[in-house]
């Protein structure tokens, strides 16, 4: 219990709940759009955004180089998914091809900025894998604020979004603001992952935006208790995930990844067995009958 | 016009949707040649023609999902806008009754209930939504995923999602396409309740099946121009239009692409 007297230990775990809850919102509009790949795409943009944010940092003369690392991973991200909404919603012939060239450029990019900017690779490390023992109070209130404005439109939305990401088409007829609204899905994505990089890193971010979503398909039926429960199920895995951390010297983004994993192979198993054991009840209760 | 009561009836009227010189061109390629059509309050107007003619580009454009590049489209006499587009119900093709995530067929009509400047379903949607799909047959569905139901479920709720709107227009496409008989025969009893009510009907079909009795009117496209309006032909579906006597606008299975699928048979 003491553990949890110290400051950094609840700041890691409030992070942790916040995130946890807040990337599986953006993650069920995501998979309802199947493009459950978005999130790694614009993770790697981001990083570009890091390294840019740190070089605007030294240029500027601030103590702490990477003071502009987050914003200008918020920056970058928006604008890429901005872009990839764009293309997506244009239908542009070859976005796929756009999009990858995006992607690779992000994280090339972002190794040269961080070199250029007096830095290593090393100091990459932090955004490519996660680095939440490291999460300052200001980290705390940033999230706490980006975490709020997700989960109040993310939530507060959901009925206009679930329309415009289950059917464009006929979102377009009933005279809803599609183009906004796709803009709306595409921004959430990028804050989201800006916030969940601290947690699990950018070549980790997408797990816990799609893991949850994920799971909780396999016990719910509609959209509304999936996107509950894909909420619940980030947060238990992101508090589970860095609990054992603290005792155990493991790294937390990849452990919440490999336990988000695990958990879906032994929902998947468990509701396949529930569900043939179910159906040869009622043959068995069809044939005795 | 072919139906002069109808005609009579439509004077009188404004159209509940009217469209002159529509030309709508998408990646590049013309879809639309300059097409119109007009329904008013009360009638059913089919759009009728072969794979790749143009029909649904023409609803979808109607509904203002594709943009045209030019001509004219009111929605009760006025260029189209949220507002307008409220008194307006639309089911698209079937294919878009499932995505990613699993959804409730409550939930798929509950959507119906949004739009005209409302992005949140108003507090009796739960209710308007299982009244409409009970009265669609369905209501014992509400609670299930539409991924699971049939193809004819799946249609139903699609219909019960545009009549929980309470549509003054109702727009149509391809709704009888793999959908079951006894689907069928609950849409044509739901369209002439509307009928009778007074709605605008535009419906696209490949055939008249079991609608024949309810269509007073067809437009007929072809490579994107309108090669015929008026009295629908009530036995033979297009076949028996004229000039088409001899084309049979058959799904061919080895031939994927759309406008190609005509067969000359006689």
């Amino acid at each position: 219990m003491s553990l949890l007297a110290d400051p950094l230990v609840q700041r890691m775990l409030l992070v942790a709940l916040l995130v946890g809850l807040a990337a599986p919102i953006v993650g069920t509009y995501l998979v309802q759009r199947r493009m459950a790949l978005l999130g790694d795409g614009i993770g790697h943009v981001a990083l570009a955004g890091v390294a840019a944010g740190w070089l605007a940092g030294s240029l500027a003369g601030f103590e702490q180089r990477d003071a502009l690392a987050i914003p200008g991973a918020i920056v970058f991200a928006i604008l890429a998914a901005a872009v990839i909404e764009r293309m997506r919603s244009h239908g542009t012939t070859g976005a796929d091809v756009v999009m990858a060239i995006l992607f690779y450029g992000g994280i090339a990019v972002g190794v040269l900025l961080i070199g250029a900017a007096g830095g290593t690779n090393a100091n990459l490390l932090g955004y490519l894998f996660g680095s939440i023992s490291t999460v300052s109070w200001t980290d705390v209130w940033i999230t706490v604020g980006l975490a709020i404005v997700i989960l109040a439109v993310g939530i507060g939305l959901r009925q206009a979004l679930f329309a415009v990401t289950h059917d464009q088409e006929f979102a377009f007829s009933i005279g809803l603001p599609v183009r906004v609204l796709n803009m709306v899905v595409a921004v959430l994505a990028a804050v989201t992952i800006t916030v969940a990089m601290r947690v699990v890193g950018v070549l980790l971010v997408s797990a816990l935006m799609i893991l949850p979503v994920a799971i909780a398909q396999l016990l719910t039926r509609s959209f509304a208790h999936t996107m509950w429960l894909a909420m619940g199920i980030g947060a238990a895995l992101c508090v589970t995930g860095v609990g054992i951390t603290l005792e155990h010297n493991l790294q937390p983004g990849a452990l919440i990844v490999v336990l988000g994993v695990g958990l879906f192979l032994l929902v998947s198993i468990v509701t396949a067995l529930v569900r043939r054991r179910s159906r040869r009840s009622t043959a068995v209760t069809a044939v005795a009958s | 016009m072919a139906v002069p009561s109808a005609d009579a009836r439509a004077a009188t009227l404004t159209p509940a949707v009217q469209a002159a010189g529509v030309k709508v061109a998408l990646g590049g390629t013309q879809i639309l040649h300059g097409v119109a059509i007009s329904c008013a309050p009360g009638e059913v107007v089919a759009i009728m023609g072969g794979n790749g003619s143009g029909k649904s580009t023409l609803v979808r454009t109607l509904v203002g999902a594709i943009p045209h590049s030019s001509g004219d489209i009111h929605i009760f006499g006025e260029t189209p806008t949220r507002p307008t587009m409220a008194r307006v119900g639309y089911v698209p093709q079937r294919t878009s009754a499932a995505s990613g995530v699993s959804a409730t067929a409550r939930e798929v009509v509950m959507s119906g209930l949004l739009g005209g400047g409302h992005l949140r379903a108003p507090r009796d949607a739960r209710t308007r939504a299982e009244a409409t799909l009970a009265h669609m047959g369905i209501g014992n569905l509400a609670g299930k995923d539409v991924a699971q139901l049939s193809g004819g479920q799946q249609q139903r709720v699609l219909i019960a999602r545009a009549l929980v709107r309470n549509p003054d227009l109702l727009i149509l496409d391809e709704p009888m396409a793999g959908v079951d008989v006894p689907s069928q025969e609950a849409l044509a009893h739901t369209l002439a309740e509307r009928k009778q009510a007074g709605t605008a009907i535009v419906i696209v079909l490949h055939e008249l099946g079991a609608l024949a009795p309810l269509i007073e009117h067809a437009v007929v496209l072809e490579n994107g121009c309108v090669t015929h309006v008026g009295e629908p032909p009530h036995d033979l579906g297009v076949h028996a239009l004229p000039g088409h006597d001899h084309l049979h606008p058959h799904d061919d299975p080895r031939d994927g692409e759309p406008g190609l699928s005509w067969e000359v048979t006689s």
